[in-house]
Parts: structure tokens; C-alpha cells; sequence
């Protein structure tokens, strides 16, 4: 017989419903009547009864397995990779410090140092630190050049550039949005640091100048054990090629591009505007 | 309020569906943590959300459906660290489950979906339509052709005695 032909007065979803058991109790009754005199119908409603109950039978033991754990660090996670550390200090520095935000004019490097300082911050060596610097001065004169394949993933597979990096560097990384700074993400790639796999996000504007985010989370192992009073925001310039960068607990973070000091400060000042506001709504 | 807790207890029900929907169990909890991480960007929505598991199943969805349109990026394969795992439970007197699932893994993702969510969620046909941004008519349509054709998959063989068996 064919199933999408409604059998008499009775509709081939209503034997479904039936099959689920989502009849009121009238219909239900006036369908197991009907049923009676048709043994082939019986039949086909409970082998669909058991494909249920085999589907049951196959996956339900999943339930009972162990969890994996970046799984379950995933549910509990509140606040982006960029955020994780910085947003609290941060808060709390501009609320005692007084120094508000110039959303236009960007921030003088000033202010910056003069956050830095009184936030949360890991103080950093300027040793390691630079040597993270130059890490990410070369990564980002090796591949923004690159016509062909300046990314791994691409900003269309963004989903998949952030689920592969977040398993990757066993932390979730959430590339920044730029976008009001004239950059526009183009995607990202996975590098060897010191000790480990390094981040690096490429964005470009509208002119095809490039600007990259370099992500470490080994500078806490190069750290370890030394305080520093050191600033923690750190400029440094090879060449035409201009680097800002600073330490947020177990991360390093660099940014990159050959355009004015200026500029580069103001894509610093933004990625903080959006970790305060990542911040501000929890 | 949903919050956090509420998330964490949903997870192996997650992982239920992603490994009926995905082949293998990396793809699975692959599909889980992307659907966890958009849950989480879009936890601003979470107090207008009236059922969290309806909600997340919907995210997974959308995240299975873009992916299965574009299987151009396989993360999964750039990761060498997660050795393969079985997929379903292998002992035992399960071969008719095990065929159960080869013909569940012939059927179009369409049919597939809804059959799943009526069978594991045991969701009603509303929330399905809700879920998966289509017509309840066409909820019933996928479901009537998903489960005949499931049947015809399995019938004439030994493998519907033995799903008696089952029973």
C-alpha cells in the first residue's frame, strides 16, 4: 500500500501520532477499531514501533559515557579567550582609575601603560617577551605576503577556523572583529611557538594591507616563577613593520602590521573596547 | 534563568543525537563543542529561550546542516591526537541494532533528523518543525517516508526477527 494515501478517514500522520502515542484517548480508540481488520497496517506500525525502540537500544548508551573534558569545559566557559583574564582588571582599572575610552580617537599609548599598570595584568621579562615579539614579526612576514595561501581556514569557515584553534590550543579562541578599524578577518592558521602551537589571525583592509593577531599560551611556562614589574603593553618596530604586544596571564598576544604606530594602537584600544563590552554584559 | 548548570546537564543528551547524526564520535563531539560555543555567544538570548534542550538542538542542527553543505574543511582530520572510536555499542546480541544502524545511516540526513528526534528526544511534531525551521506537514511527510523506508531497508531479511527479538 502506499503511506501517504490517507486510509479512509484516518490520515497516515494520525497512525504516526498513533505509533508516538500523541492521540487523545477517543482517537486512539476509534484507530486500534480500525486496526483490527487490517493485519498488514498492525504490522507496519510495529515494526515501526521497534525501529524506535531500536534506535533507543543503539544510541542510549551514549548517555552513559564519560563526558570528554573539553567538552565539559565548553558548557561552563562564560567569556571569550580575550576576555578570559583581562576583562575583570580591566573593569575594575577603569572604574578606579578614571581613564575613559575615546572610542574615535583611539587611545594614546599612554593611557594604555597607565592601564596596564594598574590591572591584573601578568607582569612579563622584556627578554621572553621580545623573543615573542620577534616570534610574531616573523610569522607575520612569512605569510601576509602569501597570495595563494595567506590562512589554513578563511574567514567563511569561521565556525570551523574557531571550534579547530580552541581544540588545538586547549583554550577557546574567538578571533576579534575589526571591522571598525578598517580591518576585515581574512582567517587563520596554527604555528609552532616556543614550545607549542601558536594562533595567528590574519586580517586585511580595504587596500590589501595586512595585520595579524598572534595568540601564545606558552609565555606563562617562559614566565614562570619571575616577577617582573615590567609594563605590560610593549611596542616594537623591524623595519617598517610595527608590533604591538602584551601578556594577559597564560596568553601572549601580538598584533602586527607595517601601517603607523597610531593606527596600530587604536586595533589594540579595540580589542579591549570589546573585551569590556564582552565584560559589561555579564 | 538558564544558566550554566542547566547547559552542563544537557550535554550527554547533546552528544546522544550528534553521534545518531554524525559517523563517528570525534565528528560528533566536534559538533557538540561547536554547538556549546554557540550557545554561549548567544547566552544574551538565553533568558527569551522557553526550552533550553529544543533550543540547542536547534544550534546543532543549523551547525550539521552548514557543515554538511560545505564539507570542504575537515578539522577533524588536521587533529592526530583523537584516535578513532566504535561508534555503537558492539557486544552481544546486537547484530540486528547494528543493521539497525546501517540502514539508519542510508537514509537521507532529512529523514534521518526527524526520525531521531521523535525517537531519542521523543519531541513532538511541533517542536521538530520549530526546530528544524520547516512546515509541520513536512515533519510528517519526512517521518512517514524515513520510517517506511527504514522498514523497506530491513524487510525480507532475518534482521526483523531478530529485532523481535530485541523486544
Amino acid at each position: 500500500m502506499n503511506p501517504f494515501q490517507p486510509t479512509h478517514s484516518i490520515a497516515e500522520a494520525e497512525l504516526h501520532a498513533y505509533v508516538d502515542a500523541r492521540l487523545p484517548l477517543v482517537r486512539r480508540q476509534e484507530i486500534e477499531d480500525w486496526l483490527v481488520t487490517r493485519p498488514d497496517e498492525v504490522a507496519r506500525l510495529e515494526s515501526y514501533r521497534l525501529q524506535k525502540r531500536g534506535l533507543r537500544e543503539m544510541f542510549d548508551p551514549i548517555l552513559q559515557e564519560q563526558v570528554p573534558h573539553r567538552l565539559l569545559s565548553t558548557a561552563r566557559r562564560r567569556v571569550p579567550w580575550y576576555a578570559q583574564r583581562l576583562a575583570a582588571g580591566l573593569a575594575v582599572a577603569l572604574i578606579s582609575g578614571g581613564i575613559g575610552w575615546s572610542l574615535h580617537g583611539g587611545l594614546p599609548m599612554e593611557s594604555l601603560a597607565a592601564i596596564s599598570s594598574s590591572t591584573s595584568l601578568a607582569p612579563i621579562s622584556l627578554a621572553s617577551a621580545a623573543g615573542f615579539a620577534q616570534r610574531a614579526a616573523i610569522a607575520h612576514a612569512v605569510y601576509s605576503p602569501d597570495q595563494r595561501r595567506p590562512v589554513e581556514v578563511d574567514a567563511a569557515h569561521e565556525d570551523q577556523l574557531v571550534s579547530w584553534l580552541s581544540k588545538r590550543m586547549g583554550a577557546p579562541m574567538k578571533p576579534p572583529h575589526l571591522q571598525t578599524e578598517g580591518y576585515s578577518l581574512e582567517g587563520g592558521r596554527l604555528l609552532p611557538g616556543g614550545q607549542g602551537p601558536v594562533a595567528q589571525f590574519m586580517y586585511q583592509d580595504a587596500e590589501g594591507r595586512k595585520l595579524t593577531l598572534y595568540v601564545s599560551n606558552e609565555v606563562a611556562d617562559v614566565e614562570s616563577g619571575e616577577k617582573n614589574s615590567a609594563a605590560a603593553f610593549k611596542f616594537t618596530q623591524q623595519g617598517s613593520l610595527k608590533v604591538f604586544y602584551w601578556v594577559d596571564g597564560p596568553f601572549g598576544y601580538a598584533i602586527s602590521a607595517d601601517t603607523d604606530r597610531d593606527s596600530l594602537t587604536r586595533v589594540a584600544a579595540e580589542v579591549h573596547r570589546q573585551l569590556t563590552s564582552v565584560a559589561s554584559t555579564k | 534563568m538558564l544558566d550554566e548548570q542547566q547547559l552542563l546537564t544537557w550535554v550527554p543528551r547533546l552528544r546522544r543525537y550528534a553521534r545518531a547524526l554524525a559517523y563517528n564520535r570525534d565528528d560528533a563531539d566536534d559538533l557538540v563543542q561547536d554547538t556549546l560555543e554557540r550557545a554561549w555567544a548567544k547566552a544574551g538570548l538565553w533568558q527569551g529561550v522557553a526550552n533550553m534542550r529544543n533550543w540547542l538542538l536547534m544550534i546543532m542542527h543549523n551547525l550539521h546542516v552548514d557543515r554538511h553543505r560545505r564539507p570542504g574543511v575537515q578539522t577533524v582530520d588536521m587533529d592526530d591526537e583523537t584516535p578513532e572510536v566504535p561508534v555503537a555499542p558492539t557486544q552481544g546480541d546486537r547484530l540486528a541494532v547494528r543493521d539497525l544502524e546501517s540502514a539508519l545511516n542510508m537514509l537521507p540526513i532529512e529523514q534521518k533528523e526527524v526520525l531521531l528526534l521523535v525517537a531519542l528526544e521523543d519531541m513532538a511534531y511541533a517542536e521538530i518543525a520549530h526546530a528544524l525551521s520547516i512546515p509541520i506537514g513536512t515533519v510528517m511527510s519526512r517521518l512517514s517516508r524515513g520510517r517506511e523506508r527504514l522498514r523497506a531497508l530491513m524487510e525480507g531479511s532475518e534482521i526483523t526477527q531478530r529485532l523481535k527479538v530485541v523486544k
